[in-house]
């Protein structure tokens, strides 16, 4: 129970800072995408049901606010934590790497799908432009968020698998 | 080993049903509009966060904007003093105008006045979190009388229109949105064109203008562009910004260029919104879904 409410607060709060002070930090336009950082950390992290449905709410909230169809982002998020949860067997606490390339393939998947399906769909094919003007640079960026933020939700997760552990060893 | 096998088993088993509800939630969207009780909900229980984050920015703002010295600011009186002296001569000027206006239109009984809408203000309180499109949302909504469609301005430039209201919040998608457009017209020509949103003009924040005649009007850069009266949304005088760049097209029937907008879309803090739209204006008309 704890566990949820403090997973679901983190998400909270990348969603609200993400519309509010990185929008005054933003270089060249480009804001960082939190919310992959925090889905792709929680799918590697916890497993892919976990990642799962974290990507679930955080894409619930980015589609009622930012986006324009309900369900777009949620279906997105919810299958990168999912492929995300099966990289768990490779992840260790201390290799700051693979984070790094998973959250790096993360966010480039979602960067190339939000383009095929929202802007080739309309007849929109100046691929390159959006690569080389939102798609790389959110993900360079987004990139040196995550080496603070991963740390930081790194943290709390090991304290709350601590904190477990100690719990489930009192009642065994 | 067999619980395992059965562990992913079910996460299989959820990313199906999760995809499927996604799946439904979007085939629903595309029937109905607005997002029905979810959007409620998160109007009640986010929203008041955001106008939290958004108060305290403001105070730190504002605490900053203290610390200008003194010399600063008298500088600044200095110019505002002058502007002020300027400002007058040109409002008896055109105060003379004004009556004189009102007098010829009683004569033409034009009872339409375009110039003075009923407007609120209202604070910029969260903008859209991903790099692809350009809305934000502000604190204002059904019970202060926003409605959707209606116009949104920030000094004395068009800014967006409201696509989306809550009880106590709206969302505005701004003129720079990939997805916005606006019909236009020339000022001193009265040519009409479109203006469309571009992604990719939106980090320089210039607008892109097309489908102007190509006619013997001479339209040079730093005209002014406004919103037009044939448009079935934007109500009619609007400021949206000055010509900066025009070039015939290739089908030598039109032209097209680009628009510096009146309005800096990247500090956007408060806003105004117009409360009557242009449908209300006109007696309920359907246009149909011109823009």
């Amino acid at each position: 129970m704890k566990r949820k409410l403090i997973t679901l607060l983190i998400i909270l709060v990348c969603f609200l800072l993400e519309s509010s002070v990185f929008h005054r930090l933003s270089f060249a336009s480009v804001k960082p995408n939190l919310l992959i950082v925090v889905t792709s950390s929680f799918g590697f992290m916890r497993g892919k049901k976990e990642g799962m449905f974290v990507g679930f709410s955080a894409g619930l909230l980015a589609d009622l606010f930012w986006g324009n169809a309900l369900g777009f982002n949620m279906l997105l998020y919810a299958v990168i934590g999912y492929m995300n949860g099966s990289f768990k067997r490779m992840f260790y606490d201390d290799d700051v790497k693979l984070p790094i390339v998973l959250i790096g393939a993360s966010e480039l998947v979602y960067g190339l799908s939000t383009y095929a399906c929202v802007y080739m769909l309309q007849g929109d094919f100046a691929f390159f432009s959006y690569l080389f003007g939102i798609i790389l640079p959110e993900l360079v960026y987004t990139i040196l968020v995550t080496l603070i933020l991963y740390q930081i939700i790194l943290h709390i997760n090991k304290k709350l698998e601590a904190e477990e552990q100690r719990s489930a060893s009192k009642f065994v | 080993m067999k619980n395992k096998s059965q562990s992913s088993f079910s996460s299989k088993y959820w990313l199906i049903i999760i995809s499927v509800v996604c799946v439904i939630l979007l085939g629903i969207e595309r029937f109905t509009d607005g997002g029905g009780p979810l959007r409620f909900i998160a109007g009640y229980t986010v929203i008041p966060m955001q106008e939290g984050i958004s108060y305290v920015g403001r105070f730190m703002s504002d605490l900053s904007d203290n610390f200008e010295t003194l010399d600063e600011m008298k500088k600044a009186n200095e110019k505002l003093q002058s502007k002020v002296d300027e400002l007058t001569t040109d409002n008896t000027r055109l105060r003379q105008e004004q009556y004189e206006l009102e007098r010829l239109r009683e004569l033409y009984k034009l009872d339409e006045n375009y110039s003075d809408y009923e407007k609120i203000g209202a604070h910029v309180i969260a903008n859209n979190g991903s790099n692809w499109f350009a809305t934000f949302t502000i604190d204002k909504g059904t019970l202060d009388g926003v409605k959707v469609d209606s116009n949104v301005l920030a000094g004395s430039g068009l800014v967006g229109i409201v696509t989306e209201v809550g009880p106590n919040y709206a969302q505005v998608r701004s003129i720079i949105d990939d997805a916005s457009n606006v019909s236009a017209m020339m000022l001193s020509t009265s040519d009409t064109c479109m203006v469309r949103g571009d992604l990719e003009l939106m980090s320089d924040g210039r607008l892109h203008f097309e489908k102007l005649p190509n006619n013997d009007n001479v339209v040079e850069p730093g005209e002014q562009v406004v919103t037009s009266h044939v448009s079935s949304r934007f109500l009619q005088g609007l400021f949206i910004g000055y010509v900066s760049d025009i070039d015939v097209d290739a089908n030598n029937l039109t032209r097209s260029g680009y628009i510096t907008p009146a309005v800096d879309f990247s500090k956007l803090q408060e806003v105004l919104v117009i409360t009557t739209t242009k449908r209300e204006m006109t007696g309920g008309e359907d246009t149909g879904e011109g823009e």
